[in-house]
């Protein structure tokens, strides 16, 4: 075991892979050389070579096209899109070509490509460098989602995402990167070298995509969150003071729908808290599955906690990040239904 | 104080509209011959003329003429020939079965069809072709199955496609023939990526694909030379200029400026116009361009000048938009009519052989149809609907399986 942040240990994932199969490679903006600009790439290239991590021009449609190709050949790309909010240029490339290859040739070609992109606010990053768009991504068929919360979770994610044959979306919420945070801007970071989660094996180990986790057992209330919104959660029922039951997601599509209507149909009761935003969000889709597979256990509406529908507003950080103080109140709302 | 001019815009018109007569006085169409053959480690600057002039062998007596002539033996002719009559009359028999209602849709390459053919045939077995829909000729000279083509036109119980895909979307793997997309353009790109993998594993098999001339205005053109250059791919980058896009001319891509070839000096690499209907240009400049690609010197953009003598499908009338008898009056002719010429000049051919030759390939095309027709036709003994719920991952989710429950296939 060793201590390691998100992105050591996203690092770490990268690394053995490239050591385990020779035909992982790894390719994106800045993460050749330079090591990405967030150095989840660091060393990799010298370790490995620049036919193995190189690279890319500033052509996120042509990162993933190109990746297309790679692997129709029959390497395994995993390619870094630098921000979530610059992938909008490559989703051609991943809803009409990646995500549908298999499909439409009958089986005959498919494209293992790994999309890393880190993803969410909480940084002033603005409204370039803040989104979620994650539930666009889930709305695709033949593409998997995974947003993980924590450095143990993301290496093992990030191996099985490598590893999965089918085209994956991982996105790394950012704010997350150091250490977890719960929403309370005004305190000081704690690193992930003083938490539990920031303990990682070194070696090789896979966290299964399409299972959830049970970040906080409880029974007052399922609090379902994923990526940053896990500790924002966690921190949401402390200051509640109910027993609540937090699930973390980790993967968004395919959905362990099984855990989260264990835990509704224990509780009665659901939050759904996701920071991007709330019109036509990932939370539309759990909630109405939650209510079709748990109607009669419900005491309560479902509520929903999320970005406000609007851009990122970089001066607004605070005002806009669905923080502990929201989490409260919709927590307090169920509990009082 | 100056006069200030008021602004224009300049809309893009074709030179003629139906009711008027064809006009194509603006082609510069130089002799036979008349471009120099170049070195393959000539740098694309010191070739700008290759990509402003164009390449042809064929002269308008049907001799070869010049350095480009690749010098091909009569049975190499006699089977581009072939491999050409073969398409054009496949695309008439499936045209035909769309009309009679046996399949929803076709693509017809009547015109083109020397692209196709003599590339495939200038490349190796084993070189990746990603081809956009009117290439149906690589499969033809790649001796692909017609009986599996159409097969995949009627979407039958025989379609290895599973009736997902429109008709003409082939997918081919084992002649290397990627998976047609119809989303226009993204094949150039990853054919890119999949010469780049071919060179990060020290592999000797190169990659080529193709789109129209409409199609480099898309983002993924630019992404194709853009990694192309960087990386020095192996791969050939095609640019069928049939002056149709649709109802849509060339200069709706900015043909009207410059040639589509002539793009390839901005990136660095060297540009190749050809004239598309002469069989031997075709060959040759795809051979020099396979040569220098195998030799790791990178890719070469090759715009192939044609003419969409059909229209852009069966869903499409081009009487709204062009003069009837645009096709007839093209001045580069036809691709199978010039090489027929060809032969006979050789002296390795005759009307009576290709009379003959035509009669053959109609009866095997009519052959292949019965056979084809015996697994069924669109909506006619296809395939079970039970499989639109397989490959969309490669193991079936348990979400799907709820799905096809309720489907109840």
């Amino acid at each position: 075991m060793a201590r390691m942040n998100m992105i050591q240990a996203i690092n770490s994932a990268m690394d053995i892979m490239l050591e385990r199969d020779p035909n992982t490679v790894i390719f994106g903006e800045d993460v050749g050389y330079f090591g990405g600009v967030f150095r989840c790439t660091a060393g990799l290239q010298k370790k490995y070579g620049d036919h193995r991590v190189f690279d890319s021009p500033i052509a996120e449609g042509g990162i993933l096209a190109t990746a297309v190709g790679m692997g129709v050949y029959g390497l395994r790309p995993v390619v870094e899109i630098q921000f979530a909010d610059y992938i909008y240029p490559a989703f051609d490339q991943l809803v009409s070509e990646a995500a549908r290859l298999r499909y439409r040739s009958g089986g005959e070609f498919w494209a293992p490509i790994t999309v890393r992109s880190p993803c969410g606010g909480g940084i002033f990053g603005g409204q370039t460098h803040s989104q979620s768009p994650e539930a666009i991504f889930t709305h695709v068929c033949g593409l998997k989602t995974v947003i993980p919360s924590n450095p143990i979770d993301a290496k093992g994610l990030l191996i099985a995402a490598i590893e999965d044959d089918d085209p994956v979306v991982f996105f790394e919420p950012k704010r997350i990167y150091n250490g977890p945070f719960e929403g309370y801007h005004d305190r000081p970071l704690v690193p992930w070298s003083k938490h539990d989660l920031g303990e990682v094996p070194e070696g090789y180990y896979r966290i299964e995509l399409g299972r959830a986790a049970i970040a906080r057992a409880g029974s007052d209330v399922t609090v379902l969150a994923y990526g940053t919104m896990v500790h924002v959660a966690l921190a949401g029922v402390a200051e509640s003071g109910v027993d609540g039951e937090v699930i973390d997601l980790r993967t968004l599509m395919p959905l362990d729908i099984e855990c989260i209507v264990a835990s509704v149909k224990k509780t009665g009761r659901c939050v759904i808290l996701h920071e991007a935003t709330r019109f036509s969000g990932y939370g539309a889709e759990l909630s109405a599955q939650v209510q079709e597979a748990c109607f009669h256990h419900l005491e309560a509406p479902i509520e929903r906690v999320a970005g406000w529908d609007t851009p990122y507003p970089h001066a607004f950080e605070w005002e806009y990040f669905p923080g502990p103080a929201r989490v409260k109140r919709a927590i307090d709302k169920v509990m009082a239904g | 104080m100056t006069t200030k001019t008021p602004l224009k815009l300049h809309v893009p018109q074709p030179k003629a509209r139906p009711g008027e007569s064809p006009d194509f006085s603006s082609i510069v169409v130089p002799p036979a011959g008349s471009l120099r053959k170049p070195a393959l480690d000539e740098p694309h600057h010191a070739i700008r003329e290759h990509a402003l002039g164009m390449i042809r062998v064929l002269d308008e007596q049907g001799d070869a003429i010049g350095e480009w002539d690749p010098k091909l033996s009569s049975e190499q002719l006699i089977r581009g020939l072939r491999h050409m009559l073969t398409t054009r009359i496949y695309d008439e028999r499936m045209m035909k079965v769309q009309r009679q209602g046996k399949t929803s849709f076709y693509m017809k390459c009547t015109g083109e069809e020397a692209v196709a053919v003599a590339q495939a045939m200038a490349l190796e077995p084993g070189d990746m072709l990603f081809p956009s829909y009117r290439q149906q000729g690589l499969l033809v000279a790649r001796d692909w199955s017609l009986v599996d083509m159409m097969c995949q036109v009627y979407n039958n119980t025989k379609d290895r496609l599973k009736g997902r895909q429109l008709p003409i979307m082939y997918s081919v793997k084992e002649v290397g023939f990627f998976s047609i997309s119809g989303n226009l353009g993204t094949q150039f790109p990853q054919a890119v990526g999949w010469a780049m993998a071919s060179a990060m594993k020290g592999d000797t098999r190169i990659a080529a694909s193709w789109v129209g001339d409409g199609t480099t205005a898309e983002a993924d053109f630019h992404y194709a030379l853009t990694f192309a250059t960087v990386y020095r791919a192996p791969v050939i980058l095609n640019v069928v200029n049939n002056q149709w896009a649709i109802s849509s001319f060339q200069g709706f891509a900015g043909g009207e400026q410059t040639t589509f070839a002539a793009r390839a000096t901005g990136y660095g690499l060297p540009g190749l116009r050809v004239d598309g209907n002469d069989f031997l240009a075709v060959y040759a400049a795809t051979k020099w361009a396979a040569d220098r690609a195998r030799d790791n010197r990178g890719p070469t953009l090759i715009e192939l000048y044609t003419y969409r003598a059909a229209p852009h499908s069966t869903s499409d009338d081009p009487s709204a938009y062009r003069p009837d008898d645009e096709y007839q009056r093209w001045p580069l002719g036809d691709p199978i009519e010039r090489l027929k010429q060809h032969l006979i000049r050789l002296g390795a051919w005759s009307d009576e052989q290709h009379a003959a030759l035509t009669q053959e390939l109609d009866d095997y095309v009519r052959a292949a149809q019965k056979e084809a027709e015996s697994y069924g036709t669109l909506g006619v003994k296809p395939t079970s609907a039970a499989s639109m719920f397989e490959d969309v991952f490669k193991e079936v989710p348990p979400h799907l399986i709820r799905q096809r429950q309720e489907a109840g296939v």
